[in-house]
C-alpha cells in the first residue's frame, strides 16, 4: 500500500523511520567508520595527523528549523546554540567553538533578527563557546518559514573520557536529569496556539555546565544521550540496540510536569516520545550512580535528577507501568499525530 | 477545590490494582472461566484499546480473561470509499480539507491525504472543527471541507460548527459526513449467534454525551452485560470488575444483565441533553458502512434535509471507483470479537503501522497499531 518513494515529514521524526532513511540511504554512500559510529557527535582520531595533546576533538552539526520563532522558554537561536552544545556534552566533549549558517526569509524583520542574533550572543556567552565563523543567505519569501539555521560546533574530548551510546552494561543504572516533554508540549501550546491556564516552558538549555558536574564527580560515565526528537522512548531504544541489551524503566519513576502531562492526556500524545532540549539520560555503573545523583542535583539543571531504571534483561526497552504492568517501548514510528477523541 | 491531575493519579495506584486484580480473579472462577473457555469481554471504544495495551493491563489479568478490541475506532470503521471520497475532495482545485491528524496517514485505495499533501493539495490539520471556520474565513475563494468522520463524542462539536457556520452565512464551509453511532453497533455486535462475547466495556467519552441509558436496550433484549468504564487503569480494572460480577451472576442463572456506570465522574444516565438536542437539530439517522464489518442499520448520521447543503457532495462531484480492500486482511474479524490482531497472519510482518495493509494498523487508536505499539517484544 505504502509504496510512496518520496521523504515525508516522518522520515524527521526522530523514530525509525528517520534511522532507516540515515542507516540504509546516506550512511553507506558516505561510508567511513567515523561517520558510523552515529553518536550525537563525531569522535575524530587527528587533524590531518595532527593529534591534540590531552584529548581527542569533537565534532558536530545540527540544524533548526522550529515554528514558532519564539516560544516560552527560548527561541530559535537559543535552541541552535543549546542543540549543538548538547551533542558536543553527550560525548562528554567540552564544547570550544560553533559556526553559524542563517538561511534567511526575504520579508524577515531586521528587529527579529537582531533579537535571533541577541539570544544567540547570549547562550553562547553562558556556554563558554564563540561563534568562531558564519554564513548567511537570503531566499524567497514562504521558501523557510522566517529562518532556519545551522550551526556546527567543535570540542575536546578530555582523556580518559570515553562515552557512546554503544557502552551501556548489565547491571547499570539509568538517570533521568529531570521531567520529560516540556519542549515538544510548549512549541504544540505556542504553534496551535492552544489556550491554557498555565504557561508550558521549554527545557531548552545548554547541559555542558551540567555534564562537567557529572564527569567531574565520577569520570566513568558510560552513556549520555539527551532525548530530543523522538523522546526519552526512542533515545532508551538507541543505547540498548547500540549495546545489545535491555533496559527496564518504571513509568511511577519517570518525571512528568502535571501541566505537560494534562496537554499530552487530552491531545492522545505519549510524555515518552516527546522532545526535550535541556535533560540528558545518564548510563552509569551502580557503584557511581549515588556520586552521579548527587552531582546532578546540586546544579540547577538537575535539580529533578532520579533513577528510571536499569539496564539488563530481555533485549529491548521495557516499561513497568504505574500499575505494576510490564510493556514494551518500542521506537516511535512515524510522527505522533493528534487523535480524534 | 481538588486537584484533578491528584485525582488521575490515585486512580494508578498499583495497591489498589492488586486489590481488584483479586476481586477479578476470584469472579472469574465463580464464572467457571477457565484458560480454554474464557469469559470475553469486548471495549467499544480506540481509547479504552490504547489505554489497555499502554499500561500493560494484559499482563496482569489471568489467562482466562480475553479482552477483545470492538469497532471502537472511527478511522478504522470509515470505509475506504469515504477515504477514497477525501483524497478526491483534497484533489480538486481551490478546496483546503481541514482533518483530524489521525486521518493523515490512513491509505485509500491508491493514495492517502499525507501523499496527496505531498502532491501540493492543501489538506491541514486541526484539534478542534472551529477552527476549520476561521481558515474558510481567511480563504474566501476556497470551499474548506472538514472531514466528519467519529462517534457521538466527535459529531456534536462538527454539528456545532455547522450551526455557527449557517448562522455566520459562511457560503464556503462544508464537510464530508461518514458519522457513526454506538448503540446500533452494539446491537449488531451482540447480535451475532455463538458469538465469544460475555459483555461490553462501554464508551466513556461517547457515553458522556448520548448517557449510560442508550445501552438499556442491548443489556435488556440482548441479555448482554453493559458497564460504562473510564480511561485511568482502575477505571477499566474496576469495569471488569462490574461485568464479571453480571456474567457470574448471569451463568449461574441469579441475573439478567444491565447497564452500570463505573465511570460516574463523567457519565449519566441521560448524558449531555445539550448535546443530544444538536445531533438531532443537525442530522438525521442513516444506515452506514463499517469498513471491515459492512452495512450496520442505523448506525450513521448524516446531515438532514435543513442543513444537507453543507455536504460537500451537494458542491462538488466527487467520483471515485469502487475500491479494492487488501487481501488476507482479518481486521473485519477483530473487530467482530472472534480474533485478536496477533492471530492475523499479517501482523507485525507485512502490516506494520508505517505500512499498514489493514484499517485497525492505520490509526493510533486501531486495536493492531495499539498491539504493536505496546504489546509485541521489544527486542
Amino acid at each position: 500500500m505504502d509504496n510512496d518513494d518520496r521523504v515525508k515529514l516522518a522520515h524527521g521524526s526522530g523514530g525509525a523511520l528517520m534511522h532507516e532513511l540515515i542507516e540504509n540511504l546516506i550512511v553507506p554512500r558516505l561510508a567511513n567508520p567515523i561517520l558510523e559510529s552515529l553518536d550525537d557527535s563525531a569522535e575524530l582520531p587527528d587533524l590531518g595527523g595532527h593529534k591534540l595533546e590531552g584529548g581527542r576533538v569533537a565534532f558536530t552539526t545540527d540544524s533548526y528549523v522550529v515554528q514558532p520563532l519564539f516560544f516560552p522558554g527560548g527561541d530559535i537561536g537559543k535552541l541552535a546554540v543549546a542543540g549543538t552544545v548538547n551533542d558536543l556534552s553527550m560525548k562528554g566533549a567540552t564544547p570550544l567553538y560553533l559556526t553559524l549558517g542563517l538561511i534567511i526569509e526575504e520579508g524577515l524583520r531586521l528587529s527579529v533578527l537582531e533579537e535571533i542574533i541577541d539570544s544567540i550572543a547570549e547562550a553562547a556567552e553562558a556556554a563558554g563557546v564563540s561563534i568562531a565563523a558564519g554564513d548567511t543567505k537570503v531566499v524567497e519569501h514562504g521558501a523557510v518559514g522566517g529562518i532556519i539555521i545551522n550551526t556546527a560546533g567543535i570540542g575536546v574530548i578530555p582523556d580518559g573520557v570515553s562515552i557512546s551510546a554503544s557502552r551501556a552494561e548489565e547491571g547499570d543504572v539509568v538517570i533521568l536529569s529531570g521531567t520529560i516533554g516540556d519542549h515538544e508540549t510548549a512549541i504544540l501550546v505556542a504553534r496551535e496556539q492552544l489556550k491554557l491556564d498555565e504557561v508550558i516552558e521549554s527545557d531548552c538549555a545548554c547541559l555542558n555546565g551540567l555534564v562537567d558536574a557529572v564527569l567531574c564527580a565520577y569520570p566513568d560515565i558510560h552513556v549520555f544521550r539527551d532525548p530530543t526528537r523522538g523522546g526519552l522512548g526512542t533515545t532508551l531504544n538507541e543505547i540498548a540496540s547500540k549495546s545489545g541489551l535491555g533496559i527496564t524503566i518504571r513509568e511511577s519513576d519517570i518525571p512528568v510536569a502535571r501541566k505537560v502531562r494534562t496537554v499530552c492526556d487530552i491531545l492522545g500524545y505519549d510524555p515518552i516520545y516527546m522532545a526535550n532540549e535541556g535533560k540528558v539520560i545518564v548510563v552509569v555503573p551502580e557503584r557511581g550512580a549515588d556520586i552521579v545523583l548527587k552531582a546532578m542535583r546540586s546544579h540547577p539543571l538537575g535539580q529533578d535528577a532520579t533513577t528510571i531504571g536499569t539496564v539488563g534483561g530481555k533485549r529491548g526497552v521495557y516499561l513497568r507501568t504505574e500499575v505494576g504492568g510490564l510493556r514494551p517501548i518500542v521506537m516511535l514510528e512515524g510522527v505522533q499525530l493528534p487523535r480524534i477523541c | 477545590m481538588t486537584d484533578p491531575i491528584m485525582e488521575v493519579e490515585s486512580f494508578r495506584s498499583e495497591s489498589a490494582a492488586r486489590v481488584l486484580l483479586g476481586r477479578i480473579e476470584r469472579l472469574l472462577k465463580r464464572a467457571g472461566a477457565t484458560t480454554d473457555e474464557p469469559v470475553a469481554l469486548m471495549e467499544v471504544c480506540g481509547t479504552h484499546t490504547v489505554a489497555i495495551s499502554r499500561f500493560g493491563l494484559r499482563s496482569l489479568l489471568p489467562d482466562s480473561l480475553r479482552l477483545l478490541s470492538g469497532p471502537g475506532c472511527p478511522v478504522c470503521v470509515t470505509p475506504l470509499i469515504e477515504i477514497d471520497r477525501s483524497i478526491a475532495v483534497a484533489e480538486t482545485p481551490g478546496t483546503i480539507v481541514v482533518t483530524f491528524g489521525d486521518m493523515m496517514r490512513v491509505p485509500g485505495s491508491r493514495s492517502s491525504l499525507e501523499s496527496a499533501r505531498m502532491d501540493g493539495a492543501d489538506v491541514r490539520i486541526a484539534y478542534s472543527p472551529m477552527d476549520s471556520l476561521k481558515i474558510a474565513r481567511e480563504n474566501p475563494g476556497h470551499e474548506v471541507v472538514f472531514l466528519g468522520v467519529g462517534f457521538e463524542t466527535t459529531s456534536p462539536t462538527i454539528a456545532a460548527t455547522i450551526v455557527a457556520a449557517e448562522r455566520e452565512g459562511l457560503g464556503n464551509f462544508s464537510i464530508l459526513p461518514f458519522f457513526k453511532t454506538v448503540p446500533a453497533a452494539l446491537d449488531m455486535l451482540a447480535s451475532i449467534p455463538n458469538r465469544p462475547l460475555d459483555g461490553f466495556i462501554c464508551p466513556g467519552h461517547a457515553s458522556v454525551i448520548i448517557g449510560a441509558d442508550a445501552y438499556a436496550p442491548v443489556a435488556c433484549n440482548r441479555n448482554m452485560p453493559c458497564v460504562v468504564v473510564g480511561f485511568e487503569p482502575l477505571d477499566i480494572l474496576s469495569g471488569i470488575e462490574a461485568l464479571l460480577e453480571q456474567v457470574a451472576a448471569i451463568r449461574a442463572n441469579q441475573g439478567h444483565a444491565g447497564v452500570e456506570v463505573r465511570y460516574k465522574r463523567a457519565v449519566t444516565g441521560e448524558g449531555n441533553v445539550a448535546a443530544q438536542k444538536l445531533l438531532r437539530d443537525v442530522f438525521e439517522e442513516c444506515d452506514a458502512e463499517w469498513r471491515g464489518i459492512g452495512v450496520i442499520p442505523g448506525s450513521g448520521h448524516d446531515l438532514n434535509e435543513r442543513y444537507r447543503g453543507f455536504d460537500v457532495r451537494e458542491r462538488l462531484s466527487l467520483d471515485v471507483e469502487s475500491p479494492v480492500e487488501q487481501p488476507g486482511c482479518v481486521c473485519g474479524e477483530i473487530m467482530l470479537g472472534r480474533k485478536l490482531p496477533t492471530d492475523c497472519p499479517l501482523f507485525g510482518e507485512e502490516c506494520t503501522p508505517r505500512r499498514p495493509v489493514g484499517p485497525c494498523m492505520v490509526s493510533t487508536e486501531g486495536s493492531c497499531a495499539a498491539f504493536y505499539k505496546y504489546e509485541r517484544d521489544a527486542a
